[in-house]
């Protein structure tokens, strides 16, 4: 009957957020500009909350409290340092100037903006082509988040397949039908929704532990080096890198750049900056420390198996655990609409349109975009039935990959003398490197290369400064060509 | 002092605001304050520095000057018409 129950709750809820973006789906008009992007008129708190919504995934949700759990609630500061500070100053570097050439030229992707600047169809399926790439273990993330989000509630009744494939159909059932706006609306329920449990979970398990005192009493008995900021997994170079090349990551992340895309005005962009802290801090604070103080309780978490569920179900009736469970699904679907959703513009507008059928009719495009996502989701679904790491592993290589696009992206926007050559180079060989690092741990005949050198400073941040290096390097040397043309990305007042 | 040399003053304090935002003088301390140890507080703390910041930072339109934009307290849209349209 429990386990009714909580199938029921984490069922219900998926319904209803179905349910919400087939209402988006009747207002929607049937151009690209609309399915992708709302045709840009998005107002503060659902830009707020869908950005929120989307970053917030399996890998906070889940993996957050897992590493909190098992390293220290030092991992609060290092997400709380990437997302609440450093993104949101990227994103007013990046993000404001997007949104101002975005709208004056009707750009749709990161990939199709740069392309026009530099008159090259190669750089901007490169780009294209390296997002997707990356948002595959992104998107598998999620699926196997989900998969051992329903073992741990149900005591394994579901199997983890059973999770992954659960979370899989609706996602595609959900982007198939609802565009941007249905995305946008369901994650501003699901944002709420998941601040509003987490902070109900955490109240219900610091008052059955006798407080807060309490909590972090028995955290520091069983984990004494819990209390002390740094040591352990959290050296100085774990901590920088993680949070530079998460949060440079982010931003070239599709779901993520597209949404400095699709504001209504600046001062819907200004004020969802403002509140920005403020919101990432709200749910951390509770989701970590729930996971660190978990230390301290007598629970046993299984291998391959979340904290977050296993302490509420020794804690917190039933149905609040499976709430909480509802939430992290919210997390992960909102995360994976947009995914997918932004994964699909990707592709039709910078793979599938300029390089395959140039011709193709919009209600051809369309069926492409969504047979799309139904491959693109089936064939992570499958990979993510291997567990090929944890969590953290898995969202950590998917960011690094992203962040080795920033650098050439900001020098794009920023210095007028950026040439096609110096961006190409910039893309592409940090990318090619950073690929025969990830590669060269899963085939064995390669010898494999070091993610981390001298006590966790990830290679990957080596790779940024190299990007940046390349792209401004390359520009100075090489001539201009004729297509390309920077007064698409200059700003003016008229 | 003019407008935009003023402007520059931003550019330590955002400096500022994300090396703190990890709480390096507080490496090692394992001091509990009210239930929880002392440098989860300044993360807490710095947080909401950063959204007071963040705010005065937007509303002193330095952001638009270093752009080169007219700061201006419209919506935004001086750059020309967007296509896709004002639609609600």
């Amino acid at each position: 009957m429990t386990l009714g129950l909580s199938l029921g709750i984490v069922v219900g809820y998926l319904v209803v957020a179905l349910a919400l973006g087939l209402v988006a789906y009747r207002v929607s008009e049937t151009t690209a500009e609309d399915y992708y992007l709302a045709s840009r008129s998005i107002g503060t708190l659902v830009l707020l909350f869908t950005t929120f919504a989307t970053l917030l995934s399996a890998f906070t949700f889940f993996g957050g409290p897992n590493l909190a759990y098992a390293a220290g609630p030092e991992w609060l500061i290092v997400m709380g340092t990437l997302d609440g500070v450093l993104f949101a100053v990227l994103w007013y570097v990046i993000g404001y100037k997007q949104w101002l050439i975005g709208a004056r030229n009707g750009y749709v992707t990161l990939g199709e903006m740069l392309g026009d600047r530099f008159g090259s169809t190669g750089l901007r399926a490169l780009v294209a082509g390296v997002s997707l790439l990356w948002l595959f273990p992104y998107v598998m993330l999620q699926q196997m988040g989900a998969g051992e989000a329903l073992v741990g509630l149900t005591n394994g009744a579901v199997p983890y397949w059973g999770g992954a494939a659960l979370i899989t159909g609706f996602m595609i059932l959900y982007v198939a039908v609802a565009g941007l706006r249905g995305v946008a609306w369901t994650d501003t329920l699901q944002g709420l929704f998941m601040l509003s449990v987490v902070w109900l979970a955490a109240a219900w398990v610091v008052s059955a532990l006798g407080g807060v005192g309490a909590a972090t009493e028995g955290m520091l008995a069983a984990r004494p080096e819990f209390g002390s900021f740094g040591g352990g997994t959290y050296s100085v170079g774990f901590i920088v890198s993680t949070a530079i090349t998460i949060a440079f990551g982010v931003t070239m992340f599709p779901q993520i750049n597209q949404r400095f895309f699709v504001a209504k005005s600046a001062a819907t962009l200004k004020r969802s900056f403002a509140l920005w802290p403020v919101l990432v801090l709200l749910l951390f604070v509770p989701a970590f420390m729930l996971g660190a103080w978990a230390a301290g309780t007598p629970v046993t978490v299984p291998e391959n198996a979340n904290v977050l569920p296993v302490v509420l179900n020794e804690y917190a009736p039933a149905w609040l655990a499976a709430v909480v469970v509802a939430g992290a699904m919210a997390a992960m679907m909102s995360s994976s609409d947009s995914m997918l959703l932004s994964g699909s513009s990707y592709f039709t507008r910078d793979l599938y349109r300029p390089l395959i059928d140039a011709d193709a009719s919009e209600r051809r495009e369309a069926w492409i975009a969504r047979i799309g996502v139904a491959a693109f989701a089936a064939l992570a679904f499958v990979a993510s039935l291997f567990r090929p790491g944890t969590l953290i592993e898995v969202g950590d290589t998917a960011f690094s990959g992203f962040a080795l696009l920033a650098l050439p992206v900001i020098c794009a926007l920023y210095w007028p003398r950026t040439t096609r050559t110096g961006m190409i180079a910039g893309v592409a060989v940090p990318q090619a490197i950073y690929l025969a690092v990830v590669l060269s741990a899963v085939v064995g005949a390669v010898p494999t290369l070091p993610r981390t050198v001298a006590g966790g400073w990830d290679v990957a941040l080596g790779l940024m400064l190299l990007s940046g290096a390349l792209t401004v390097g390359v520009s100075l040397v090489t001539a201009p060509t004729e297509e390309s043309d920077a007064s698409r990305f200059a700003v003016v007042s008229d | 002092m003019t407008r935009s040399r003023s402007d520059l003053v931003w550019i330590p304090t955002f400096a500022i605001l994300v090396a703190f935002a990890v709480p390096w003088p507080l490496w090692g301390v394992d001091r509990v304050v009210a239930g929880l140890p002392v440098w989860i507080w300044w993360h807490v703390g710095w947080l909401g520095l950063c959204a007071a910041l963040f705010a005065l930072f937007v509303r002193s339109g330095a952001w638009e000057r270093g752009m080169g934009r007219r700061p201006e307290s419209s919506d935004g849209r001086t750059g020309g018409p967007a296509l896709g349209g004002d639609r609600r």
